[in-house]
């Protein structure tokens, strides 16, 4: 009986042990090596290109301060975190790496004196990057001028503090590996898939999460609600109603590369994306995206809720089409189909449609202007109504716009509107 | 350069179909390059990209009746232009302008500064005063003489004689509501307005007391506006003041002109 015992008290305490002794002396990919390159300046000009791809600016600079010096802070439910300098900076950037480092970093999620990086770093999409591009992304960043700017300290709770913990992370969610084409499909099929789940980390916002931050199914692109931002990342999925079911391969690829399209605009943070990330590809890498994108299958729940509508609804509906042949019509006309490109229509749209009326709620309150693109360069834009319509005629509008012309999202409360008021906007 | 150009294109009639096939080639790269949707026939002018900035600023961009709104039309180009600036770049807070232009190219703001300071509609009567006539008499003087022993200069030193304004990037003054003249002190005092270094007006709101702040906004909120407020007329020349103190935005704006002059 003491035996017994004592063997689950050992297994209790080895067990862990043998986890984080694992994921600390495991390194899956240290054998590849860096290939002889003739044409430097080449490859930093890849390295440009590809950090531009995968929008590593966005995190690593605050806003209007010097590119790549770090400093903005990305909330997580665990606590803030901040993205660190990767400017060529010997004392405070990464300017004693070496191509074997950063190679480390992006492939298996380990910073240079081997501890586990936070997957804030999105290293369980960037471990899909191959070695050489990894290489020409380290080439560029080492080439670009070198910022004195250090490093601020992760604020997070415990037990999330403890950085070893993450060995626990890592064995449930984090599976290191290179991109494998599949010989079954075409190149630019695969050339998509290699970006979006590598480089454009598509799946760290459009494939929902699990209480700990991982990615609950194998990144499935579902959608789902991004953590602490409010904002409802829409599914990229086939499915008709809620995904990219309806949407054209060209739909998407004008989405992505210049912020509109026919079937619709982009808002939130996915402004930012287009904005610092995706105008800038080629045309080929984007069409390449779109065409793996829309070959994602539908997933298995659809993401729709429809409720009957009952009396009160009415009143309800009724309050929200007057406000809308007030404030709305103007743009977005009576049928509901807008002006597109200009103003999206809301006809057939499918933020309006998923389960989480966020995104529309917070449209209204805020409105916005696409982002300035070279395919869009002089975008149209919508008023904020937070200071004009209280929440009862939020909700209202909203509900209107969720269930009218065909359109199967739901009832809209006036507490579901109040939550999101006054967030900030980022 | 001449004598080069004249090698390929000797009358003018070459020039101009020259000109048409750079034209027609720009064109067709536009349309190659342009989204495939269905473009419908959306006004494409300015009025109506900047039709969301009149949602709170009012017809023409002249304010409402709300207090919180300024006035954006006939203020000078350049004053627009470094506010939208920094409410993109998170220096000036609003969560309202942070987020509307928040991924705008500097040529967009530029052409909507350009839009609303071409505009002049009327302007609102003056507003009744809420402190004493004592208290105006003084902001009177502060505003016209300043106080050199606070380090404070006149208001009319740098937004000119009557508070109209100067080019290219000092905002009149006459014809802003009280409360939002006040909430931009509080604003100064707080750090959310902040402008290009060194940041003159947060400066001089520093030595302002809450008396003050109160006497000058109801003084300035009281002032006629004049008759004639064309842009042209009435806002100051740039080379008809030289600041009291140094003012980054405002050099910043001078630099650029003489720039694009050269």
């Amino acid at each position: 009986m003491k035996r017994i015992a004592l063997c689950i008290l050992a297994l209790i305490i080895l067990g862990p042990l043998a986890i984080i002794g694992f994921q600390w002396f495991h390194d899956p990919g240290s054998d590849r090596k860096s290939a002889a390159v003739a044409d430097r300046a080449q490859l930093v000009a890849r390295g440009e290109y590809l950090a531009k791809a995968g929008n590593c600016i966005a995190c690593h600079t605050v806003r209007n301060g010097d590119a790549y010096a770090g400093g903005r802070a990305i909330t997580t439910p665990f606590g803030k975190i901040y993205g660190p300098n990767i400017t060529p900076d010997a004392e405070t950037g990464i300017g004693k790496w070496t191509a074997d480092d950063f190679w480390r970093a992006i492939h298996n999620g380990k910073s240079r004196d081997g501890q586990f990086l936070y997957p804030a770093f999105p290293y369980p999409n960037y471990t899909k990057v191959t070695r050489a591009d990894a290489d020409a992304i380290f080439a560029y960043l080492q080439n670009i001028k070198p910022v004195t700017q250090a490093n601020k300290d992760p604020e997070l709770r415990f037990p999330y503090s403890r950085r070893t913990l993450l060995a626990f992370w890592r064995a449930l969610y984090f599976k290191p590996g290179e991109f494998e084409p599949q010989s079954s499909q075409s190149a630019e099929w695969n050339r998509g898939a290699y970006l979006v789940q590598g480089l454009g980390h598509c799946g760290a916002c459009h494939t929902s999460r699990n209480a700990l931050g991982g990615t609950t199914t194998s990144a499935d692109l579902a959608g789902g609600m991004i953590p602490m931002q409010d904002w409802y990342a829409a599914s990229l999925t086939s499915d008709p109603t809620t995904g990219l079911g309806n949407w054209t391969t060209r739909d998407v690829a004008d989405l992505l590369r210049t912020g509109v399209s026919g079937r619709g605009a982009v808002f939130g943070p996915m402004s930012e994306v287009v904005y610092g990330s995706l105008q800038h590809l080629s045309q080929s890498d984007i069409e390449s995206m779109a065409t793996y994108v829309k070959s994602v299958p539908e997933s298995e729940a659809p993401d729709v809720a429809s409720a009957p509508v009952a009396e009160d609804a009415r009143t309800v509906l009724g309050l929200g089409a007057r406000i809308y042949r007030k404030q709305c019509v103007e743009c977005h006309k009576a049928d509901g189909k807008g002006m597109p490109s200009a103003y999206p229509a809301l006809a057939g749209s499918r933020s309006l449609t998923a389960q989480s009326a966020v995104n529309p709620i917070r449209m209204v309150f805020n409105g916005g202007y696409a982002p300035t693109t070279e395919g869009n360069p002089q975008p149209y834009g919508m008023p904020p109504f937070s200071g004009t319509l209280n929440d009862e005629e939020i909700a209202a509008v909203v509900s209107y716009i969720r269930m009218n012309w065909g359109n199967s999202g739901g009832l809209v409360s006036p507490v579901d509107v109040a939550r999101y008021r006054g967030l900030p906007a980022e | 350069m001449q004598n080069a150009m004249s090698g390929y294109c000797l009358n003018r009639g070459c020039v101009k179909k020259l000109w048409r096939l750079l034209c027609s080639t720009l064109c067709g790269l536009f349309l190659l390059h342009s989204p495939a949707f269905a473009q419908q026939a959306v006004p494409g002018g300015i009025a109506e990209r900047a039709a969301p900035c009149i949602a709170c600023h009012g017809k023409e961009g002249r304010a409402t009746s709300d207090g919180s709104f300024p006035r954006i039309a006939g203020k000078p180009s350049g004053y627009l232009y470094n506010q939208l600036v920094n409410f993109r770049d998170g220096r000036r807070k609003n969560a309202q302008m942070n987020t509307m232009i928040a991924y705008m190219s500097d040529q967009n703001l530029k052409e909507f500064a350009d839009y609303f300071a071409s505009l002049q509609p009327p302007y609102p009567p003056p507003q009744a005063p809420t402190v004493s006539p004592s208290e105006l008499e003084r902001a009177h003087m502060l505003a016209t003489q300043g106080d050199p022993a606070r380090n404070i200069p006149a208001c009319t030193a740098c937004h000119g004689e009557k508070l109209t304004g100067t080019q290219p990037s000092i905002p009149g003054l006459v014809g802003l509501s009280r409360s939002y003249l006040a909430w931009q002190f509080g604003s100064w005092k707080d750090g959310t307005r902040k402008a290009a270094a060194p940041d003159c007006m947060a400066q001089i709101t520093e030595h302002l007391t809450p008396q003050d702040i109160a006497a000058l906004t109801s003084w300035i909120a009281l002032q006629q506006v004049p008759v004639d407020m064309r842009a042209d007329k009435s806002i100051a020349s740039a080379g008809a003041i030289k600041l009291p103190i140094a003012c980054g935005s405002y050099i910043e704006q001078q630099r650029e002109q003489q720039r694009e002059k050269q």
